[in-house]
């Protein structure tokens, strides 16, 4: 099987400091892989160098057929094809729920009016809010706006979806409504990297836990095992959370 | 002599309109110029940003009379004679109305967070449409409180057209004060016209400027 998501060797540095030291890990079609480590550790970097956010300096990642570190990459044919929801929603304040979905569709994929409407119904009732179509996300709970922006990225139909801690901004009864939908999509068979702390939900949805330190994958084991580490430091950081 | 009558109350407020007119010319031509300024500033190429950047400094670095004398005579040098006023005059508001709107608003496109910019860019949205669908509504929320503001600013400055030969209110305060020699009567209408005019504005650009507070707490 052809990974989905391929690092290799991958370096990245912000001015003296190294952030990324030789990461490599895949991700196949449907897997979906949880980022654990300490803050710091480089995490958020390495998915925002998936969606080419960041550039990098050494090493190769391919996502979907796209070479990252080409100087040819099509960024935009790399965004139709992963989604990315941050830690801090960033849904867009001057549109509704629905209106937040449509944007995108409309005027990337060129759907039209009703159609991109239905596609925002349907979506939203996915993550549970087909009622809050037409608040403004000040009007939602953070766990309602976390839901509206996985929608959104939802929406535009994504092959791989990348989840940047998003439910960190959250209190524990609304990051329960959030996990959940993120658990139905990975039953539903979506490849999914996530970047989280919550370690019991790694356990039950992750296929592999891939655990950061230094900048530097240390240890990566079944989500079933992760009680097992065999490195002292990732038993430690498990002990730590749990 | 004459004395201060209605026929110089109805001569101002005629010369008033002239204001208004001017001002008008001001702020639409500065506001089209000023727009194309601030989206330069906020360019991805840094040529295009360096050069609305000069622009906006040498006409925010040169006193509006000054600006209205080159106008006026160095568009006579290059052969446009005996220039109407108004043309003259309004190129000078234009001009620089467009380098402190321009300013104005990339300071606002500049305040809307760079994760928005990140959001729209991470759904594939074309630099163009994360523009003018995500930034630019945003923008324009917070600009309208300053830029109600600067209108007040431009009103006030049309005075400074008389150098050119215009007629507003100011400048009909004047001649009518070299007639009637009551200056004290002659200027405090003149001041209360001015400020029927830009209170309203001003009390306007406050009342935005709260509301924009409470909304975004
Ligand atoms: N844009 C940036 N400029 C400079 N340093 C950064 C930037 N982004 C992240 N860093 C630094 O890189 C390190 C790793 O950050 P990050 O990937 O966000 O870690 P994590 O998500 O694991 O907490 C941190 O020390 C952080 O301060
Ligand atoms: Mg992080």
């Amino acid at each position: 099987m052809s990974a989905v998501v391929k690092l290799s060797n991958v370096h990245k540095s912000f001015g003296a400091l190294k952030v990324l030291d030789g990461v490599s890990f895949e991700v196949n079609r449907g897997e979906v892989v949880a980022v654990i480590g300490q803050s710091g550790s480089g995490k958020s970097t390495a998915l925002r160098c998936i969606n080419a956010l960041e550039t990098i300096e050494q090493g190769s990642i391919e996502v979907c057929g796209h070479a990252i570190h080409s100087d040819k990459l099509d960024k935009r044919a790399l965004r139709l094809d992963v989604g990315i929801v941050f830690q801090s929603y960033n849904l867009f304040p001057h549109l509704t729920a629905e209106q937040n979905i449509m944007l995108a569709p409309t005027c990337v994929r060129k759907l039209g009016k009703k159609e991109a409407k239905d596609l925002a119904r349907e979506c939203l009732a996915r993550v549970g809010l087909a009622e809050k179509a037409d608040h403004y996300p000040e009007q939602l709970s953070g766990g309602q706006q976390q839901r509206v922006a996985i929608a959104r990225s939802l929406a535009m139909q994504p092959k791989v979806m990348l989840f940047d801690e998003v439910t960190s901004a959250l209190d524990p009864q609304l990051t329960g409504e959030v996990l959940k939908v993120m658990e139905d999509l990975a039953r539903g068979g979506m490849t999914m990297i996530l970047v989280t702390h919550e370690m019991s939900f790694a356990r039950k949805v992750a296929t592999n836990v891939i655990y950061m330190r230094q900048g530097k994958v240390w240890e990566t084991l079944p989500g079933h095992q992760l009680e097992n580490p065999s490195t002292p430091e990732l038993r430690e950081f498990v002990g730590s959370e749990l | 002599m004459p004395t201060f009558g209605f026929n110089h109350v109805e001569f101002l407020l005629v010369a008033a309109l002239w204001t208004l007119g001017l001002s008008a010319i001001a702020f639409i031509g500065g506001g089209i110029l000023g727009f194309v300024i601030a989206l330069a500033r906020v360019s991805s190429s840094a040529l295009v940003r360096g050069l609305a950047g000069a622009y906006v400094r040498i006409v925010q670095g040169t006193p509006l009379l000054i600006l209205l004398f080159l106008i006026y005579f160095g568009l006579a040098i290059v052969g446009f004679n005996n220039l109407p006023a108004i043309i003259a005059a309004g190129a000078g508001l234009v001009i620089y109305s467009s380098g402190f709107l321009g300013e104005i608003w990339r300071g606002c496109i500049e305040s809307v967070p760079k994760t928005q910019w990140e959001a729209a860019e991470c759904l594939a949205m074309t630099r163009w449409q994360r523009m003018t669908r995500v930034i630019l509504p945003q923008a324009a929320r917070i600009a309208t409180a300053p830029t109600v503001g600067f209108l007040v600013q431009i009103i006030k400055n049309t005075s400074l057209a008389s150098v050119v030969g215009f007629v507003e209110l100011s400048q009909a305060g004047k001649l009518i004060n070299n007639s009637t020699f009551q200056p004290f009567i002659v200027f405090i209408t003149v001041a209360v016209i001015y400020f029927l005019i830009c209170y309203p504005l001003s009390a306007w650009s406050r009342g935005l400027e709260r509301r924009l507070n409470v909304g975004r707490r």
